[in-house]
C-alpha cells in the first residue's frame, strides 16, 4: 500500500482552472450525472476520496478504540494514515498547495465515496481479517470506479488518467489481497459474546 | 417591601361577606365594594369563594376592612348580606358567624337554616329582590352593595366612581340604574340601626388594588422574566391571564403550552438560550415537573416555578387553600437535588418574593419554587403602592474569548459562569446526566462528588439576607409559620401578648436550602416553637424536625384546607400552652 | 466545552469543525455516526456557525448526538426535546436550532409534543433516528416496531399496529417532511440541509440501523430506493402516498408554505413600572 500516486502524463492543469472546471450539477433523482470532463476534476474526485477514506478510517478506529478492540483499532490507523498519504500525493502531482475546491457534486457510482468504508460492516468484537475484508472492498470500488471513467469519459486525457490511476488501485487491491493471506482468519465463534448487553440509561 | 403589621391585630376592623348564587353578581358587588373602600382611605382583603360550577353556583365574596393592611380574615364575620340562600348553605362554614354578627336576609328568596344563626345577634329582613325590581334595569347586587356601604359608612362619592367606572363599558342605562340602586340600598339601610365605620387612614401614600396572582406576575416581570411557557390550571391561571399582554408590552413573551411537561421544558430551554424564564402551576402539576426541575438542578439552568397551593393530594380541591405542596417542593426531586424554595406570606409580599426567586435563580443557576396559595393566589387585597427594589448580582455568564472553557468549572463558590449560546468558543452541552467539569458525561465517583458538592455549596454559600424570614417580638414561645398563614398567626401572637403570654413569630420565607444560624438565631431564648401550617401532614413541622435542632418543647398546629386558619384557633392553642 | 479542533476562530467552518473531539460512545456499525456526519455536512454547507447553533436531544442513543458536535447543546430527559427547543427558540429566534433523538424518545413519551409541535410550527428541524427499537435500554419495541417482533417484553412481538409517523407529522400540520436513509450520508445531508433552511417545522425521519438489536435492519440497505416521485406542496397528495409506502420511500414527501409561529420577542419597551399602572387606584 505505499506504490505512490504517479502524476498523470498530461501536465496538470493549474489552481484556477481547476475552479473553474469544477462543474455545478444538480443531484436530482433521475438525471444523468454528466461525465468528469477533466483531468483536475478527476484529480478533484482522486483526493476527496483519499480525504473522505482518511476520515471514515480514522472514525472506525475511535469507535474500535472506544469498544476496546485496540489491535482492530490500530489497522485503522495504519490505513487512515496511508489513505492521508494517498491524498497528499494526488496534491503533489498536480501542484496543489491545498485541497481543491467543489461544490460536492461527485459522480461516485455508489451514495458515497468509493474508498469509504460501509459503517454497516463494523462489529465490535471484529478481527483485523474483517477490516481488511472492508479496505479490500473499498479498493475495489475505487479500482472499479475509475475503470469505468477509463472506459467512459469524453476527455481522451482524462481517460488515459483513469487508466493510470486504476492501475494503481489494482495494485493497492492486490496488496490488501496479499495482506489478507498473511491475517489469520477469525474462528468461527469470533461473534460470540458471552456477557449480554448492558442497559446504559 | 410592604410594610408589616408588627405585632397588633388591627385596633378594628370589620369582616363583611355577601353571599348569593345563580347569577346573583355576588362577586362584582364585592370587588366594587373593595375598590370603594379604598378610595375612602381604608385597607381591605376581598377572598372569593364558591361552588364548582362554573357560573350559577353559590358564590361568596367575603371582605375584611381596617385601617391598616388586611392579611387575613377575622374569627367571625361582622356582616352577612344574604342575597338568597340556594346553595349558599355549603358556604356557610366559611362564613362562621358570632354572637355580635348581623344577618341581611331577604326571606323571599330562602332563609339560613337556624344552626347557622344561631349565636348571631341579629337576623334583619330586606326584601333586596323586590327593592330592585323598583329600580327599573337594576340587580340586587348592587342593592346589597349600597347596604355594605352605607354599613361602612363610606362615602357615596367613592361608590358612585366606582360604579361608573366599572360599568362604563356597558350601557350607560345600566349605570344610571346601578346607581339608583345603590341609592336605594344606602336609604334601606338606615332602618337596619348598625353602623361600623371605621377611622381611615391618612392616604398619604399611593396604594394598589392587586391579587397575589398579579403580584406574582409583576415581581417576575420586575425580577428580568420576558418568557413565560404555561399550562392553565386553578388557581393559577390568573397569573397567565395578567403576564400575557404585561410581558408582550416589555418585550417578552407567552406561549401556551400543551401540557406542564412542555412548559417546565420550554421554560427550561428559553433559560438556557439566555432568558430569565418562569413557569406557573399548581400541585398536580408542579407534581409532572419535578423531573425537569431534576434536569435545571443537574445542568445548572436557572428557573422559576411558582407553585400556587390548593387543596390535595391528587385533584383534590382546586378552588380551596392548603399549603399541603411543601413537601413535594422540599423533597420531591430524585438523587441529591438542592434547589432554593420560597413562602411569600402576604398578598404584597407575592410581589418581592418572587422578584426574589428570578434573582435568585439566576445568581444560584438553580430552581427556584415559589409556593403561593389559592388564598393568596385568587384574593384581592389594597396595598401600599410597592416600591421597586433592586436586587444586585444577575446570571453570570461566561466572557467570549475564555479559554479552556469549563461550563462546570468547580470554583470555590460553587457558581460556575454560563455560556450563553451566540457566543463563539464557549459552546458547550447541558446535561441531565452527572458530568465533568467540561459537561462531558461521566459516571466516575470523583466528578459525581464534585458536582453534588458545587451544586450544594452554591446554595449553601449564598448570601440570602434578611429576607429569609420575618422575625417579631421576641417571647418565651415561638411560632414558626409561612405563607397565608402568617396573617392570623400575627395576629394571635399580638392577642396572646395582650393576654399577657410572651409569644415571637417567625414567618420563614425560604424553606430551602436550610439557614441553620440564622434559624438558631431567631430561636434564641425561646424555650417553645409552634409550629402552625395549613395541611395535615404538618410537612412544616415535620422538615423543620429533620433539618434543624428546635429548643425544649415543639408542638404542631396542622390543620388542612379548605378552611382558612383563624387568629382565635392558634391564639387559643398559645395561651393555653402559655399559661399551662 | 466540546473541544473543537482548533480553538482560533473558524472562517466558513467545514463539516469537520462541527464535530467536537469527544468520540461516541455507539456501537460500531450503528447508523447514527453516519447521522453525525451528515448534520455536520449539512450545517457547513449551509454556511453556519457552531456558536450559532444548538442541538436540543432527549434521551437514548442518538440523544447523544449534541456533545458530538461543537455547537450549543442541551442534553435533556426523556422526550421533552422538542418542548426545550421550542422554548429556546422561541426565546432567541436567530439561533438556528436542531431537535435529535430516536423512535422512542419521539413517538412514545415525546408523542404529545411531537403533535404540537409540528401543530405550532415553530422553525425547528428535528432528526429522528428511527432504528425500530430502544437500544440504550437493552431492546424493547418501539413504536414504530414491527408487531411481530420478538422480545422480552414483549414475547411473540407487541401486536400492536406501528406508528406513522410521517403521516401523523403531516396530519398535525408540519410544514416539511422526509425521510432518508443513514446508510445514504451524503443524500441525508442534503436534505437535512433543505429541512434547515424551510423556515418553519421541518420533520426528517431517518432510517438508521441497529447493529445490536436489530442485526436484519443491515438488509435495509437493499430496500430504499429513491420516492418515486417528486415532492409535493399539496398535503393531501403527501399524506396519500405517504399512507400507501412501504416505509422505504426516501426524499422529501411534503414541503408546504406555513408560516412559522415565532411571536415578537423583544419589540414591547414597556417597562414594569408602566405595568402598575394596573393596580393603581
Amino acid at each position: 500500500m505505499t506504490a505512490r500516486r504517479s502524476s498523470p502524463s498530461k501536465p496538470s492543469a493549474s489552481g484556477a482552472a481547476a475552479h473553474k472546471a469544477a462543474r455545478t450539477s444538480r443531484r436530482g433523482s433521475g438525471t444523468r450525472k454528466p461525465g468528469i470532463a477533466t483531468v483536475a476534476e478527476l484529480m478533484t474526485h482522486a483526493y476527496a476520496m483519499e480525504a473522505e477514506a482518511a476520515e471514515r478510517y480514522a472514525e472506525f478506529a475511535d469507535a474500535m478504540e472506544a469498544h476496546n478492540n485496540p489491535e482492530v483499532a490500530e489497522l485503522f490507523r495504519k490505513l487512515a494514515r496511508i489513505e492521508h498519504l494517498h491524498g497528499e500525493q494526488v496534491l503533489q502531482a498536480m501542484g496543489w498547495a491545498t485541497p481543491p475546491p467543489h461544490r460536492g457534486d461527485f459522480r461516485w457510482l455508489g451514495t458515497e465515496a468509493p474508498e469509504s468504508g460501509e459503517r454497516g460492516e463494523l462489529h465490535y468484537l471484529m478481527h483485523p481479517y474483517h477490516a481488511l475484508r472492508i479496505a479490500h472492498q473499498n479498493e475495489q470500488r475505487a479500482f472499479d470506479f475509475f475503470g469505468r471513467v477509463a472506459r467512459s469519459a469524453g476527455n481522451a486525457a482524462v481517460r488515459k488518467a483513469a487508466a493510470e490511476i486504476e492501475e494503481e488501485e489494482r495494485e493497492h487491491v492486490h496488496l490488501i489481497e496479499e495482506w489478507l493471506k498473511r491475517t489469520p482468519q477469525p474462528p468461527s465463534d469470533w461473534a460470540f459474546d458471552p456477557d449480554p448487553p448492558t442497559g446504559v440509561t | 417591601m410592604a410594610p408589616t403589621v408588627a405585632g397588633s391585630k388591627p385596633a378594628r376592623s370589620l369582616s363583611l361577606a355577601i353571599a348569593g348564587s345563580g347569577g346573583a353578581g355576588v362577586m362584582t358587588a364585592g370587588n366594587m365594594l373593595l375598590e370603594a373602600a379604598a378610595r375612602a382611605g381604608l385597607y381591605g382583603l376581598m377572598v372569593r369563594i364558591s361552588g364548582p360550577q362554573i357560573r350559577g353556583g353559590e358564590a361568596g365574596a367575603l371582605l375584611r376592612f381596617a385601617p391598616q393592611p388586611v392579611e387575613s380574615l377575622d374569627d367571625h364575620f361582622d356582616v352577612l348580606i344574604a342575597l338568597d340562600w340556594q346553595g349558599v348553605h355549603r358556604l356557610a362554614p366559611e362564613i362562621p358567624l358570632g354572637p355580635h354578627s348581623l344577618i341581611i336576609v331577604d326571606s323571599a328568596q330562602g332563609t339560613p337554616p337556624e344552626a347557622y344563626v344561631r349565636g348571631a345577634a341579629r337576623c334583619v329582613e330586606l326584601a333586596m329582590k323586590n327593592l330592585s325590581k323598583s329600580v327599573p334595569g337594576s340587580w340586587p347586587n348592587m342593592i346589597a352593595l349600597g347596604i355594605a356601604a352605607a354599613l361602612l359608612g363610606l362615602p357615596a362619592e367613592a361608590v358612585d366612581a366606582v360604579v361608573k367606572k366599572s360599568l362604563k363599558e356597558t350601557s350607560s342605562g345600566s349605570v344610571a340604574a346601578s346607581l339608583a340602586a345603590v341609592a336605594a340600598g344606602r336609604a334601606a339601610a338606615s332602618d337596619i340601626g348598625a353602623s361600623f365605620t371605621l377611622a381611615r387612614s391618612a392616604q398619604s401614600a399611593p396604594r394598589w388594588l392587586i391579587t397575589g396572582n398579579e403580584a406574582a406576575g409583576l415581581g417576575a416581570i420586575r425580577g428580568g422574566v420576558r418568557f413565560v411557557a404555561a399550562y392553565p390550571i386553578t388557581p393559577a391561571t390568573e397569573i397567565l391571564e395578567w403576564m400575557a399582554p404585561a410581558l408582550a408590552q416589555v418585550g417578552g413573551l407567552l406561549v401556551q403550552a400543551e401540557d406542564e411537561l412542555a412548559s417546565i421544558n420550554m421554560v427550561i430551554g428559553a433559560s438556557y438560550g439566555g432568558v430569565p424564564a418562569l413557569t406557573a402551576t399548581a400541585g398536580p402539576g408542579l407534581s409532572l415537573m419535578t423531573e425537569a426541575l431534576g434536569l435545571a438542578v443537574a445542568a445548572e439552568v436557572p428557573v422559576v416555578v411558582v407553585d400556587v397551593m390548593r387543596g390535595g393530594p391528587s385533584t383534590g380541591i382546586p378552588a380551596k387553600t392548603e399549603q399541603s405542596d411543601i413537601a413535594i417542593a422540599l423533597n420531591g426531586l430524585h438523587g441529591d437535588a438542592p434547589r432554593v424554595v420560597l413562602a411569600p406570606n402576604s398578598i404584597a409580599d407575592c410581589i418581592v418574593t418572587t422578584q426574589w426567586a428570578v434573582h435568585l435563580a439566576e445568581s444560584l443557576q438553580v430552581p427556584v419554587i415559589v409556593l403561593s396559595d389559592q388564598f393568596m393566589g385568587q384574593s384581592c387585597a389594597v396595598i401600599d403602592a410597592s416600591p421597586a427594589v433592586t436586587f444586585t448580582g444577575a446570571r453570570l455568564s461566561a466572557a467570549a474569548g475564555t479559554e479552556n472553557y469549563r461550563r462546570y468549572a468547580d470554583h470555590a463558590s460553587g457558581v460556575s459562569p454560563m455560556a450563553i449560546p451566540g457566543t463563539a468558543g464557549l459552546a458547550y452541552t447541558a446535561d441531565g446526566l452527572e458530568h465533568d467539569e467540561f459537561g462531558i458525561p461521566s459516571s466516575q465517583a470523583a466528578d459525581h462528588h464534585a458536582q453534588l458538592a458545587k451544586r450544594s455549596r452554591k446554595l449553601a454559600l449564598a448570601d440570602y439576607g434578611p429576607l429569609w424570614a420575618d422575625v417579631e417580638g421576641d417571647g418565651d414561645i415561638a411560632v414558626i409559620t409561612l405563607g397565608s398563614s402568617t396573617g392570623p398567626v400575627r395576629e394571635a401572637v399580638a392577642a396572646a401578648r395582650s393576654r399577657g403570654v410572651p409569644a415571637r413569630m417567625i414567618s420563614i420565607r425560604l424553606l430551602a436550602p436550610p439557614r441553620p444560624a440564622e434559624f438558631a438565631s431567631a430561636l434564641d431564648g425561646a424555650r417553645r416553637v409552634l409550629v402552625v401550617e395549613q395541611n395535615g401532614g404538618a410537612q412544616l413541622y415535620r422538615y423543620l424536625r429533620s433539618q434543624y435542632d428546635m429548643p425544649g418543647d415543639v408542638r404542631s398546629l396542622a390543620r388542612p384546607g379548605p378552611l382558612a386558619i383563624r387568629p382565635s384557633e392558634v391564639c387559643r392553642a398559645l395561651t393555653q400552652w402559655g399559661n399551662a | 466545552m466540546n473541544r473543537a479542533r482548533s480553538a482560533a476562530v473558524l472562517e466558513a467552518p467545514a463539516a469537520k469543525d462541527f464535530k467536537s473531539s469527544y468520540k461516541p460512545i455507539w456501537c460500531p456499525g450503528c447508523g447514527d455516526f453516519s447521522v453525525l456526519s451528515s448534520l455536520t455536512k449539512a450545517l457547513a454547507m449551509l454556511g453556519l456557525r457552531p456558536e450559532n447553533v444548538a442541538v436540543v436531544s432527549g434521551i437514548g442513543c442518538s440523544s447523544r448526538i449534541p456533545a458530538y458536535t461543537t455547537c450549543y447543546g442541551f442534553h435533556g430527559v426523556h422526550g421533552r426535546a422538542l418542548a426545550t427547543a421550542a422554548g429556546l427558540k422561541l426565546a432567541r429566534p436567530e439561533l438556528t436550532v436542531v431537535v435529535t433523538g430516536g423512535d422512542g424518545d419521539g413517538y412514545s413519551i415525546g408523542g404529545n409534543h411531537f403533535l404540537h409541535a409540528c401543530r405550532r410550527n415553530v422553525d425547528l428541524t428535528y432528526v429522528v433516528m428511527d432504528n425500530h427499537v430502544y437500544g440504550m435500554t437493552k431492546g424493547q419495541p418501539s413504536p414504530t416496531t414491527e408487531p411481530d417482533w420478538d422480545s422480552k417484553l414483549a414475547p411473540g412481538g407487541t401486536g400492536l399496529r406501528t406508528f406513522h409517523p410521517l403521516v401523523i407529522a403531516l396530519a398535525a400540520g408540519a410544514n416539511f417532511v422526509a425521510r432518508t436513509f443513514s446508510g445514504d450520508p451524503n443524500g441525508t445531508a442534503d436534505i437535512i440541509a433543505q429541512a434547515i433552511r424551510t423556515p418553519g417545522f421541518s420533520f426528517v425521519e431517518v432510517l438508521s440501523p441497529c447493529v445490536t438489536y436489530r442485526p436484519e435492519q443491515r438488509e435495509w440497505k437493499k430496500a430504499v430506493r429513491p420516492a418515486p416521485v417528486a415532492q409535493t406542496d399539496d398535503p393531501a397528495r403527501a399524506v396519500r402516498r405517504i399512507m400507501t409506502d412501504d416505509g422505504f420511500n426516501i426524499g422529501v414527501l411534503y414541503s408546504g408554505a406555513r408560516k412559522p409561529f415565532q411571536p415578537p420577542i423583544g419589540a414591547g419597551k414597556a417597562t414594569a413600572a408602566d405595568l402598575e399602572r394596573d393596580f393603581a387606584l
